[in-house]
């Protein structure tokens, strides 16, 4: 069964190879969204250095959440993702292994590109290393809580919007103890709590989320 | 006892016999809703005492706070009936699950105009990120999804099941997402007025309020109960005692 | 009796119009409430009547 595992996250890493632009695509939008805020609301870059935490952590969330919309279509498209669901590894494992490489393909260079467009919004490079500890954990939660939206609209051809939607309100609670520690940690107040309490979601997200993704799947990939 | 309970639970789980059982509460409960409503926003808006510190605009408390209860209640609501289809592959739950979400946006919607519109006088803005108001404004966007996902489906099954998860995830994040949004709040905005925390209420206040409450609640019994009899008649139109149903309708 | 005066009562001291509109958005949804099942009633029962034309056909 490990073996299959490591099959499967290899399967979908070279898969994401392959399809090198659609790896680009989040960390362009990252770029853009990111520069627009100075643009449309002020040079001024004491006040960006306010914003920046929140700015930033919107960016990179939106970035990654029109990525997760792919996370099953190729799969439900070509008919694989029925043949996941019928194996014998438990689909639960499998679908983990989706999400964790779609972390890796976009989380994760989203959090190392971060740095570079803090220092565009002036954000002090004390709070570097919170700052990608917190989005490494935040795009991770975003993608194992956006699986269960990716498989609810794998069917529909208009789903990125609708998941957009869906999965958005859910996540408020993450945006909140994201933002809320970078900013207590550069206003030299306590930030632990919410870095724990972040840590916590991820690690609720990771053990629920899979389940009902295969749910939804069931639902979904048979309509 | 317990076969007892399994053999009602699967009797009144059946459509046809919930359309035919069903029929007298709707009225009962439409019309004591009626009765609680009329007095409790009569004796509110005319009988009960000015508030000390925000005058008359405390009487939009009659209608605010009934409909953030409901806003809230319905969507446990739509969650429990949710879990109860996919678990018992009920379809009667998923009806109800389904005509339910039109109500609680209504509701949701009330609460946060009212809202808006009671903060005018008391906080001088029409919109506060105060606590109870974000909340609020979140519930009613996790009822849009709902909406959205359910008309996206093109089978109804289908729709109904991911409506359910969807429901299902939601309701495991309400609370979080009060906590969060609460702490936020504090960190952001220490000197807000807290709405009718301030003192203890009047009795003359009170009373009406919890009139309210109960009669929102019995009005949304009346309205879940007739919207749910109509999707029964849609859903099973293929049979023959429906589409009678649906002539004896037209006949009245 | 919180009013003297009927004028008193629709001016609720300067915050009448607060009042009244939320009472007013109040009333919109109740009544939406009410009306909209009877929309989906005369739909099922339109479906029904298009239904029997074509099976007469």
């Amino acid at each position: 069964m490990m073996l299959a595992l490591a099959q499967m996250m290899r399967r979908e890493l070279s898969l994401a190879n392959r399809r090198r632009a659609d790896l680009a695509n989040p960390l362009f939008f990252f770029l853009i969204v990111v520069s627009l805020f100075p643009i449309g609301v002020t040079p001024d870059l004491e006040k960006l250095s306010e914003m920046a935490p929140g700015v930033l952590w919107v960016a990179a969330l939106l970035a990654s959440l029109l990525s997760l919309d792919l996370l099953f279509r190729h799969d439900y498209e070509d008919g694989s993702l029925e043949q996941m669901l019928l194996s014998s590894v438990p689909p639960q494992l499998l679908v983990l292994c989706k999400i964790l490489s779609h972390w890796l393909v976009t989380g994760l260079p989203l959090t190392l590109l971060s740095p570079l467009l803090s220092v565009m919004l002036a954000l002090p490079g004390s709070a570097l290393p919170l700052l990608m500890l917190t989005l490494a954990l935040g795009t991770l939660t975003l993608s194992l809580l956006g699986s269960i939206g990716a498989a609810l609209t794998v069917g529909l051809r208009k789903g990125g919007l609708l998941l957009t939607i869906l999965i958005m309100p859910l996540f408020v609670p993450v945006i909140i103890f994201g933002t809320s520690a970078i900013q207590a940690f550069v206003n030299g107040m306590p930030w632990v709590a919410q870095l724990s309490l972040l840590g916590a979601i991820a690690a609720g997200a990771f053990v629920v989320s899979p389940w009902l993704t295969v749910a939804a799947l069931d639902v979904t990939v048979g309509d | 006892m317990w076969q007892m309970f399994v053999r009602w639970f699967h009797k009144w789980s059946s459509p046809k016999w919930f359309y035919e059982m069903s029929r007298p509460w709707s009225f009962w409960l439409g019309w004591a809703a009626v009765l609680l409503i009329a007095t409790a926003l009569v004796w509110g808006l005319a009988f009960s005492p000015v508030e000390r510190v925000q005058g008359n605009s405390y009487r939009i408390i009659f209608l605010h706070v009934p409909a953030a209860f409901l806003a809230q209640a319905i969507y446990m609501t739509i969650a429990i009936a949710g879990a109860v289809g996919l678990v018992w592959r009920i379809k009667l739950a998923f009806y109800a699950a389904k005509q339910c979400v039109p109500i609680g946006t209504s509701m949701a919607l009330l609460a946060l105009i009212t809202g808006a519109i009671w903060g005018k006088p008391t906080w001088g803005a029409w919109w506060v990120w105060d606590a109870r108001l974000t909340s609020m404004l979140i519930l009613l966007l996790l009822y849009l999804g709902l909406w959205a996902l359910q008309n996206a489906m093109e089978r109804q099954e289908s729709g109904d099941r991911a409506a359910a998860i969807l429901a299902l995830v939601g309701v495991v994040n309400i609370p979080i997402i009060k906590f969060s949004v609460n702490w936020w709040n504090t960190l952001h905005q220490p000197a807000t007025l807290k709405i009718s925390s301030a003192a203890p209420m009047h009795v003359s206040m009170l009373i009406p309020l919890l009139m309210s409450i109960l009669g929102f609640y019995l009005a949304f019994g009346a309205w879940m109960l007739i919207r749910t009899r109509l999707e029964i008649l849609d859903r099973e139109k293929k049979a023959k005692w429906a589409q009678e149903e649906i002539k004896r309708l037209e006949a009245n | 009796m919180a009013f003297s005066t009927v004028g008193e009562f629709f001016a609720m001291g300067n915050h009448g119009l607060y009042v009244w509109t939320a009472y007013a958005v109040g009333a919109a949804v109740i009544l939406f409430n009410v009306m909209s099942p009877r929309r989906l009633k005369k739909k099922l029962i339109l479906d029904q009547k298009r239904r029997e034309r074509r099976e007469q056909v």
